[in-house]
């Protein structure tokens, strides 16, 4: 079997190296080029490491302001209800400074599809706490380490979602060959939710930061798979692609 | 024509879906609130859509993503909520957008309070948001105009690539006035080559900062606007032939200052008036005869806010050469009493000019 590169993956990424961002971006290309979407499809990219995205992906984008890419995400597809629209967001943007944003399109149950990457810490501004920086991990801003006294619990978005009627939340991450497979799994999920008019759809990527963890990329993945998948349990926790749930 | 009696909230709603806008995303807040209930009735009428939005920068939010899908499109507020709105402001003019905002003022800093007031006007005017942007302004007296304004603003926004503000005030916004209303209008959404639609088989697109795809930026943006400055002054003057003491004002001051002209000239006092319609761009050329003039002694800007906001523009306009008084308030729309009484007591030398050294 020969694999090749999808077409929206058109210059090579400019993530740090061991960033898990570069392998999102390819199994989402991947995902819309084998439903045959990518010709009609618009993202709305977050501020932060995701802004990166659009400078080397081949697909309609808009960069929209820091934490409402799920508003603007919404505007585009209440519009234009006939195109697949996603919005891509870290965690410091889709869970601190837009946490109202992408809880309110959750709740009015918008159709779109949120990928939701998630490396517990704001990146691109040099690895500073974020709503999932686990308790104890040491950040640039909790520099004795997280602590649940003075910031509360790491936020799990999924939890809170849990409990709202929407069509697809998932967890998934990209420790692995089988792990990335599972995560691309999720996303062909998320996408054809959409495209059936299900609602909205999460899927959360826990995804390494080697560069301000101050790990090597492989010890960053450990870490995933040995300390944050604890707090972050992977799988699919809401489904209504059988119209049950 | 059919005329047909609303209130300036109501000729905002349906101006705008005649304009052929189909999507609205908004936050209740008073003085504005109308707008809101009338298009969550009216949009799904014309086959537009209606979003109640959680806050004004969800809202606006969700209008930059429908801008740029290339719908038209607008939002509205007021004073606290209009401060929420300038993030996205920026944004939508950053990505040379149209769109239209609408601030029904209302008086005061931080909560203030809901009665009418022009204190928005540096807001609306100089930038609420960050960087070099503007965006044009324009500033209705009745709910005739209001509807033609609104009409207007969605051409003008597509024109020039960029948001246009319409900046009302709780008082024209709740009169209720006869109004001939815009022909219905259907906007193509694809008619623009800069929308987003899915690449389909060609190239991607991208919305973000233009600066990215525009060579010499700086010197773009800066003749952009100056393009904006040379074209789009608009304003009404009434009775400057002769007048020798000329009154500056916009929205419901400037109504108050067509009777304040008349009456004062009833007693000898030669009144004139300058009615900017266009805030952004300042109708400096209203003032190009006037400066030319020997006769002129004073300036008035009529203006509801403590701290004579507009009264900058009207130096510059006027290059100050000669004095610039301004009504002191905020709270209260004028009578013409009190600027007459002030105008008599400036003229006898008894009041403060605005930018006295």
């Amino acid at each position: 079997m020969i694999r090749t590169k999808p077409k929206a993956c058109y210059l090579d990424n400019k993530y740090c190296p061991g960033c898990g961002h570069g392998i999102i971006n390819r199994i989402l290309a991947e995902v819309l080029e084998e439903m045959k979407v990518d010709g009609e499809t618009i993202g709305a990219i977050a501020v932060g490491c995701s802004s990166l995205m659009p400078d080397t992906f081949d697909i309609d984008c808009i960069q929209a302001q820091h934490g409402r890419a799920a508003a603007v995400a919404a505007g585009i597809k209440r519009c234009r209800p006939d195109k697949t629209v996603f919005a891509y967001q870290g965690d410091g943007d889709a869970l601190a400074i837009g946490f109202s944003e992408t809880m309110y399109a959750a709740i009015r149950n918008e159709n779109i599809t949120v990928i939701f990457v998630n490396n517990g810490n704001f990146g691109m501004t040099g690895g500073q706490m974020a709503p999932t920086t686990l308790e104890g991990q040491k950040t640039t801003t909790s520099p004795k380490g997280r602590s649940r006294a003075e910031t509360g619990d790491p936020l799990n978005a999924i939890q809170l979602m849990k409990t709202l009627d929407v069509a697809y939340l998932a967890r998934g991450t990209v420790t692995s060959s089988a792990n990335i497979l599972k995560t691309k799994s999720y996303l062909r999920k998320a996408f054809e939710m959409q495209k059936n008019g299900m609602g909205y759809s999460f899927v959360e990527i826990l995804s390494p930061c080697p560069t301000n963890w101050g790990l090597s990329p492989l010890k960053a993945l450990e870490r995933i798979d040995e300390v944050v998948t604890d707090v972050y349990p992977l799988g699919e926790f809401v489904d209504k692609s059988g119209g049950k749930n | 024509m059919e005329k047909r009696l609303l209130t300036g909230n109501e000729a905002i709603a349906e101006a705008a879906v005649r304009a052929g806008c189909r999507f609205f995303a908004g936050y209740p807040i008073t003085p504005q609130s109308e707008i809101l209930e009338y298009l969550s009735r009216r949009m799904p009428e014309v086959g537009g859509k209606f979003v109640q939005s959680e806050s004004e920068l969800s809202g606006i939010s969700m209008v930059y993503g429908a801008a740029a899908a290339g719908f038209r499109t607008f939002t509205s507020s007021s004073g606290p909520g209009y401060s929420l709105l300038q993030e996205g402001i920026s944004y939508i003019a950053s990505a040379e957008l149209p769109c239209v905002i609408v601030d029904v003022q209302r008086y005061g800093s931080g909560l203030g309070d809901i009665y009418v007031g022009q204190s928005d006007y540096w807001q609306a005017v100089r930038n609420g948001g960050h960087g070099d942007y503007r965006t044009i302004v324009y500033a209705p007296s009745s709910v005739q105009e209001t509807a033609d304004l609104i009409a207007m603003s969605f051409d003008k926004a597509e024109q020039y690539r960029n948001p246009v503000t319409v900046l009302s005030d709780a008082s024209i916004c709740h009169m209720m006035e006869p109004v001939e209303l815009p022909e219905m209008h259907e906007h193509d959404p694809n008619q623009y080559d800069w929308a987003l639609k899915g690449k389909g088989n060609g190239h991607y697109k991208r919305i973000t900062s233009a600066l990215y795809d525009i060579p010499d930026f700086d010197h773009y943006i800066a003749e952009k606007y100056r393009n904006i400055e040379d074209n789009e002054q608009k304003w009404e003057s009434f009775r400057t032939e002769d007048a020798d003491v000329v009154l500056v004002a916009y929205g419901i001051s400037a109504r108050i200052c067509e009777e304040t002209v008349l009456i004062g000239r009833e007693n000898g006092l030669r009144l004139g008036l300058i009615r900017p319609i266009s805030l952004y761009p300042f109708p400096r050329q209203a003032f190009r005869e006037l400066n030319s003039r020997s006769d002129v002694r004073a300036y008035f800007s009529v203006e509801m806010t403590a701290l004579h906001q507009m009264a900058e523009d009207v130096a510059l306009a006027s290059k100050m050469r000669c004095p610039i008084y301004a009504m002191d308030g905020g709270m209260t729309v004028y009578e013409p009493e009190d600027i007459l009484k002030r105008i008599k007591s400036a003229l006898s030398g008894k009041e403060r000019t605005v930018f006295q050294a």
